[in-house]
């Protein structure tokens, strides 16, 4: 060190490629022993997977029960319904990814990419089918929908509106009317494989969000009904694991429930796993709400804001924004959780799985089944991950 | 001011504890329309408290307090209706961070006032201009300094169009360079006739603005008088140790 070390460059080895390598992975006799034996580990069982997966692996199983896996036993001349679905989807990622832009743009544009990789396996794997030319035209409509829309803030309440909408609009479709011809009615006995993953984690995460919201401000509440009753709520329900929950719902909801309003199974898992994520949202909401200083929330008294006014504009906002990393986390659960419907029965992505593997023809195949379950969860769990990562950043704008 | 102006807030034997400790010991004091008031005393001699029981951020216990023409009760609409004519600026100045500084001033006339938002917006960018800070509408409040800050603090008061202005300690928070700007706002108002009750230790601000001084000590008011004879003939004994520690 000199006095005028401020005005020299930094010291050779400590910079590029070469100063990143021996600063971090051979520092020391211990640190080298420990890269190499970490890259004689990564070596043995990587190269070995992927020789497996690129000879010896039986993909084929994937391929010949690719309808089963999107969709389970939903009716096949009725798949048509969850690709309108998917188009509408398409649409409107497209035209987020638009008006947004950022983060919504990469999303919009993995989207399209990943139709076209489908699209390009799905060429060699079945030539001609259906399944091309419903990808290719996801494949046309997102980017389609992207460039119409790009730069048109305008459009932001819309689409709002518009997402509200197509969640409406996904239940109506892909059930049907009953004795309707051309819109048949599909129970949901008969949704199955990521189709019903999907509608068990989104129909939960939307419901169990205002509701834990509702839990973690009654847990404030000055009124003593409200504020015993979302504090037995809470603590009952994280008391119990959510296996417990889903059996309850399935056994116990019919028993109070009068005869005409029979619902049905997947409906009753839905609910157990509202009920379940709905008090751990509170918790996390709650923790957000206890981080707002007093000093805001006295600020818009003064300023002659009622007590509602200061929940939602003051502090609902800053609360939520502090807990989105938990509340993501709390939703790649759910989504991950949703395989526990498998013991009520279900046929969710898990259940088709094993029902796959219990065909005759392809015992022994668990490896590529449960690699490929694997790798779809992974994919949407990251790509949730990433989403809030991104969001923390981009909302990271206002903070003090 | 006016001498035969009505008066606006009227304190009576105001006592306030909190749980056992007894910090307000029944204060008497009345403030008529377009006074400027300066609130003065040693740290934690209830002049905060004070202020604040005059919107119920805190509630008294004992005594009435009446502004406006209403009593401060535990009744909700009165209360609303009260803090909504009444603007606080405070030490830390509380700002909405996740609110550019046009939403934290539009938020209460819009929602309060029920004003369109092009009148709320209108009438915050004149405040701007008036606070000197016209082009910081759109930032967060984050990217401003602390003086700006304090600035929009006021503006965003004044947007409501208040009858009076609390200031507590507006000044406490800032860096040395910054205590101007906002002390010059302040004046500015105090001129334009405000009514304005100022906690403070800006003695240049209260010889400037102020039309009476009051001296506060263990949660009782000690001593009032125009800033001419609190400086120059100070009656107790406290008064004169605490301004000759706070003058050098
Ligand atoms: N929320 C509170 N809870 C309990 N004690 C408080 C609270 N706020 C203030 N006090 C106490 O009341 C007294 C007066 O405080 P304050 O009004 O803030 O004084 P000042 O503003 O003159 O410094 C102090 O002893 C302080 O510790
Ligand atoms: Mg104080």
């Amino acid at each position: 060190m000199t006095a005028s070390a401020d005005t020299l460059g930094p010291p050779r080895t400590s910079v590029g490629v070469l100063g990143w390598l021996k600063k971090n992975l051979f520092s020391t006799w211990y640190n080298t022993l420990l890269t190499f034996v970490t890259l004689w580990f990564l070596w043995v069982v990587g190269s070995g997977l992927i020789s497996w997966s690129l000879t010896s692996a039986r993909w084929d199983v994937i391929a010949a029960n690719w309808r089963l896996f999107m969709v389970g036993p939903f009716p096949p001349d009725q798949v048509w319904r969850v690709w309108v679905v998917v188009l509408f989807v398409s649409a409107l990622f497209g035209v987020s990814g638009g008006v947004w832009g950022g983060t919504v743009r990469t999303f919009t544009m993995s989207l399209a990419g990943g139709y076209a990789t489908l699209a390009v396996i799905a060429l060699f794997v079945f030539p001609v089918s259906e399944n091309l030319v419903w990808l290719l035209a996801n494949l046309v409509i997102v980017l389609a929908a992207y460039f119409l829309a790009r730069g048109r803030k305008g459009l932001q309440l819309w689409l709002v509106g518009a997402w509200l909408l197509g969640f409406i609009l996904t239940i109506l479709l892909l059930q049907g009317f009953v004795g309707s011809t051309w819109l048949p009615e599909v129970s949901t006995t008969q949704w199955g494989g990521l189709l019903l993953t999907f509608m068990l984690a989104i129909v939960s995460i939307v419901v169990s969000f205002p509701l834990g919201v509702l839990l973690a401000l009654g847990r404030r509440s000055k009124m003593p009904a409200v504020k015993v009753f979302s504090i037995l709520y809470i603590e009952l329900v994280r008391g119990v694991p959510l296996v417990t929950i889903l059996y309850m719902t399935q056994i116990m909801l019919p028993l109070f429930l009068p005869g005409e309003l029979r619902i049905d199974n997947v409906l009753r898992a839905i609910a157990g796993m509202t009920m379940f994520t709905a008090a751990y949202m509170a918790e996390n909401v709650r923790g957000g709400l206890q981080a707002i200083p007093t000093g805001q929330i006295e600020a818009a008294q003064a300023l002659g804001l009622n007590n509602a006014l200061v929940t939602l504009f003051i502090v609902l906002p800053q609360a939520l924004r502090m807990v989105i990393p938990a509340i993501v986390g709390l939703f790649i659960a759910l989504f991950k959780d949703t395989t526990l419907a498998t013991i009520v029965a279900l046929l969710e992505l898990l259940g088709v799985a094993r029902s796959v593997l219990a065909q005759p023809e392809y015992l022994g195949l668990q490896t590529e089944v449960y690699i490929f379950v694997a790798a779809v969860f992974f994919l949407f769990s990251y790509a949730m991950s990433f989403a809030s990562y991104r969001l923390e950043e981009a909302l990271g704008v206002g903070k003090r | 001011m006016a001498t035969d102006a009505k008066e606006i807030i009227i304190c009576k034997d105001v006592h306030k504890w909190f749980d056992r400790l007894h910090v307000l010991k029944g204060i008497n004091l009345t403030v008529k329309q377009g006074e400027v008031l300066v609130i003065f005393g040693p740290s934690g001699s209830g002049k905060s408290t004070f202020i604040r029981t005059i919107n119920r951020l805190e509630e008294h216990q004992r005594g009435t307090i009446i502004v406006d023409g209403m009593e401060l009760t535990n009744d909700i609409r009165n209360i609303h209706a009260i803090r909504s004519e009444i603007g606080m600026v405070f030490q830390s100045f509380n700002l909405f961070p996740h609110l550019t500084v046009m939403q934290n001033i539009t938020l209460a006339p819009m929602w309060v006032r029920h004003w369109s938002q092009e009148k709320a917006e209108k009438i915050a960018m004149d405040l701007l201009a008036r606070v000197g800070i016209p082009e910081q509408a759109h930032k967060y409040p984050a990217q401003l300094s602390g003086g700006q800050q304090q600035r929009v603090a006021i503006a965003r008061a004044l947007a409501m169009q208040p009858k009076i202005m609390l200031f507590d300690e507006p000044t406490s928070a800032l860096d040395p360079e910054m205590i101007k700007e906002v002390l010059d706002v302040m004046l500015e108002l105090a001129k334009s006739g405000m009514t304005m009750l100022c906690v403070t230790h800006e003695m240049g601000f209260a010889r400037a603005a102020a039309d009476r001084m009051v001296f506060f000590d263990g949660g009782q008011l000690i001593e009032e008088g125009t800033p001419a004879q609190i400086f120059s003939h100070p009656q107790h004994e406290r008064t004169k140790l605490f301004l000759s520690q706070i003058l050098h």
